[in-house]
Parts: structure tokens; sequence; C-alpha cells
């Protein structure tokens, strides 16, 4: 199993540690509604550092990238970053990713999630239009800080004001001697940055934050809450809502998607599809009799139509009650619309609900 | 972490213990279970006169992580559930071995009871993992 470099110290910090995507990674601290709460209220780490980083630089870099991903690159000015995709051939996902302008035109950063990072760097040499593009993934930890109080911790650990920085931003500087790129990006719904270190600087600003955050209840927070704050939220999370046969119209993702703009790969397909009429739509639905949704359980109209399939669900801490994520059929997928929720061969009563689930 | 691991208790591998009072069994989670599992949230229970076999499922317990099959650790006819647990799970993470127990049993055959762990074994079985 890959390790990252804080693998011995969530272990020395009493984590339960589980095989991740290949990776040896925290899935609970102390509880897990304990730490989704914590980032709900206060601040909590994540380690991230299991995430591939892929640079993009030289004359062909932008070129390049326009050509691999769906939003328009173009439009980055230096320090500024966005939610894309890396569409394929036949239209549907490799991976969905963030890509960072570190300097228009020329230099550029691709954040890719952990389970599609060699299979989303194959991709990128084999579809390069001439940038010289390198995996940073062993170079990078990364750790997201997110909470209501995580951009004042940030303040008190980083060399500029992380509190002034907008949205989907991106600054370079220092931790002590590591070189550092903080983003205010997440995966959360609150406020908060996600930071790239260098890699042996990496337990150094964990340990930093922990120590710096304790009068603001800082937390180490598992991969388990990091998936019910991302549920409570309607983030779509790989190989759940998205795959490589989603298109992405379909999985509410169309604001990412600029055909108008450029070409890039599998456009006519992705397009032509969404002109021809959406088959699904992704919704959130919540339980009007009692069970919890799990991925992959089908949906049925009450005259006992497939209508559709579940690609996330859990039991939201917050909210505390049953949430779930699924395609359904386009003509039905609105709010309000009731089905049946077909649970282990139980037909369960549920709703089609407003997302995100808890209101930001 | 120490768990709470009653010497009179039969266990599965699967972390169910049985309690034997003469032909009645009374079945639940250890407090291994309840600790792997974190905050349980559902439980789906057979009905009373249901008849269960040894080493099948015979119920579902999902954490607000994950979904988990309950196995039956004797043979035969369910004739009473904890019918508390629908309405508050949250005992089975607070008390799962006496307030939490799942169903009571009327066994078959208490020759199926070889099959099943005694106390020290199944300590041995969870400082393992």
């Amino acid at each position: 199993m890959k390790k990252t470099p804080l693998a011995e110290t969530h272990q020395a910090q009493g984590a339960r540690m589980v095989d991740f995507a290949g990776w040896y990674m925290p899935v609970q601290y102390i509880g897990l509604r304990e730490e989704h709460d914590n980032v709900r209220k206060n601040v909590g780490l994540f380690d991230v550092s299991h995430m591939g980083e892929v640079r993009f630089k030289g004359p062909k870099a932008l070129e390049t990238l326009e050509w691999l991903t769906t939003n328009d690159v173009a439009k980055l000015n230096d320090g500024e970053a966005q939610y894309s995709l890396l569409p394929n051939e036949q239209g549907g996902l490799v991976d969905d990713i963030i890509v960072y302008c570190l300097k228009k035109n020329e230099d550029y950063l691709v954040c890719v999630n952990a389970s599609n990072a060699d299979k989303d760097f194959a991709w990128m040499l084999k579809n390069n239009k001439g940038a010289d593009i390198t995996n940073e993934s062993e170079k990078w930890g990364q750790i997201a800080i997110q909470g209501p109080k995580a951009l004042e911790l940030c303040d008190r650990v980083f060399p500029f004001k992380v509190s002034e920085m907008k949205p989907f931003a991106v600054q370079s500087g220092k931790f002590g001697n590591f070189n550092i790129m903080v983003a205010t990006t997440g995966y959360t719904g609150e406020k908060g940055c996600e930071v790239f270190v260098e890699a042996a600087g990496t337990v150094s600003l964990w340990n930093t934050l922990l120590e710096k955050g304790k009068d603001l209840s800082t937390m180490p927070i598992g991969l388990g809450a990091r998936d019910t704050l991302r549920t409570e939220m309607k983030y779509s999370l790989y190989g759940h809502e998205i795959d490589d046969t989603t298109n992405p119209y379909e999985a509410g993702l169309g604001w990412v998607i600029k055909p108008a703009k450029k070409d890039f790969i599998g456009k006519a397909i992705i397009v032509g599809k969404k002109e021809a009429g959406l088959q699904r739509n992704l919704v959130g639905f919540k339980m009007l009799e009692k069970g919890i949704p799990r991925q992959g359980y089908a949906l049925f109209s009450f005259d006992n139509k497939e209508i559709g399939k579940v690609t996330s669900g859990t039991h939201s801490p917050t909210l505390d009650e049953p949430i779930g994520i699924a395609f359904m059929d386009v003509a039905l997928a609105k709010e309000g619309t009731e089905f049946h929720l077909d649970i282990r061969g139980r037909k369960v009563k549920a709703v089609v609900c407003k997302t995100p689930f808890i209101s930001k | 972490m120490a768990f709470h691991i009653p010497e009179d208790y039969y266990y599965t591998k699967e972390h169910e213990w049985a309690q034997v009072d003469e032909n009645i069994v009374t079945v639940g989670i250890t407090e291994f279970a309840q600790d792997s599992l974190g905050e349980i949230v559902y439980v789906e229970l057979p009905e009373e006169g249901q008849k269960i076999t040894q080493g099948q499922t015979f119920g579902v317990i999902e954490s607000v992580k994950a979904v988990s099959d309950l196995y039956a650790p004797v043979s035969g006819t369910v004739i009473e559930v904890n019918a508390s647990l629908g309405d508050d799970p949250s005992v089975l993470n607070d008390d799962p071995v006496n307030e939490g127990w799942l169903v009571r049993i009327e066994m078959d055959t208490e020759k199926e009871l070889a099959n099943l762990m005694r106390a020290p074994d199944y300590k041995k079985l969870i400082s393992d993992k």
C-alpha cells in the first residue's frame, strides 16, 4: 500500500487506517459524527496527500489543457483556479479535476483524484499537444483546512492573509523552508483552503496547524466524514456520480463545459447527447419511510418501472436523517417526485428534494 | 481498547454473540463490532416466527459509513425481537452486549454450539486484528 507523508502521524494520533484506492489512509479518528460536526462548526484538517498533481509547462501548456479539459482554461489569470473535467473520446469522463493557473499560458498545476492518478497521467501524456507534462504527485503533500474557523487558523500559519483571498484562488509562498501553494478550494461546502506543501514539510505543517488551532477546536478528520460532508453538498465523487460512461450534462456539470469557447476531446459526443435530449439527471432525495440509501440501489415508480439508480447515500450527520443522490429518468427528475427505493428487496418510499441538502 | 467480552457467551467470527439459556439463545453484536461500525443508525431484523439458519444472514445493521450483514449463530425460530432498537439503535453503540440484544431464538439443536467460539478464542481473534 502507498503511504502519504502523514501515515505514521495518523497512526500515532489514534486514527483507524484503511486501504483507500491503494493508499493507507485514516478513515476515522475519534468518530465520524464528531469529526463531521467539527468541520461544520469549527475547523477540520484532512490529509489529501494521496491526490495526484500534474504540472503543465511551456508554450504548449495552455493549448494542451484546452484540449484535455472541458472548462475555459484561457480565462484563468495568474493565481486563479477552476473546477473542470477530463473527458474521454466516448463522451464519458476520465476524471474530475482542479486546474490552477500559476503563470498564464505557461505554467499550470492540475490536481486529480488519487484513485485515477496513474490513469490520468497516462491519458494526459497520450493526448499531449506539446506541453512539458510532469507527474509531481510524489513531490507534494496536501492538507485541506475546512470549516467556519479555517481561514482564521490559516492567517496564523501562512505568511499571507488567506482570509483575503477570493474563492478558487491560489497563492504560492513558504512555510518555513518549504514551498507551499495555498488554494481557496475544498470539498465540504465550508470556508477554507487546500494547501500543497513540499512532501518533507507535510508533517510539520500538520502539527503546526493542530497546535496553533487548539483554541479553535481544530481536529484531524478521516475519510468517513469527508464523504458525508461532500454528500451533504451533493458534490460529485468519481466512481459514484461520475465515471467513464457519464455524460457530464446529466451529472449536472454543464457549468464547467464550454463548447462555444474551444474544442476538446469527446466534445461532439458530449454536446450531441445534450442536444438530442438528456435521458437522466442527477437528483438528491430523502426517505419518507425507514431505510438508508446506498450506491447501486434501484429507484422504481409506483407502477413498478425502474426509473433510476442511487450513486451515493448515507445518514446525514448534520440533518440526522438519510440522504441520497441518484440518477433518475429526466421526466421525473424534479423536486417533489415520490418514488420507491429498492432496499435489499424492500420497497421504501422516498422523495426528490432540493440540493445541496444543507444550506450554505 | 479493552472490550467487554462476557465469559459465558458464545461468539461467531463475524462478531455476533450468543447467550444460551437452555434452548433459548439471545443474540447480539460484540463491542468490537459496534466499535468497528461506528455510529449505528439503522437495524433490520427478522419477524417473530421466522426460521433462521446458522451461518446465514438474518438481518442488517447500518452505520453512517456502511451496511453490514448479521449472521445467525445458531439455527432456530425467532421468538422475540428487540423492538426498542427500531426507534433508537444508539443502544447498540452504548451497550451492545446487554440492552442492545437483537433477537431471541428457540434453538433447533445445541450441537451447533460446537461451531461457535468461547470468550478466550474470540479475544484472541480480535487481538489479531
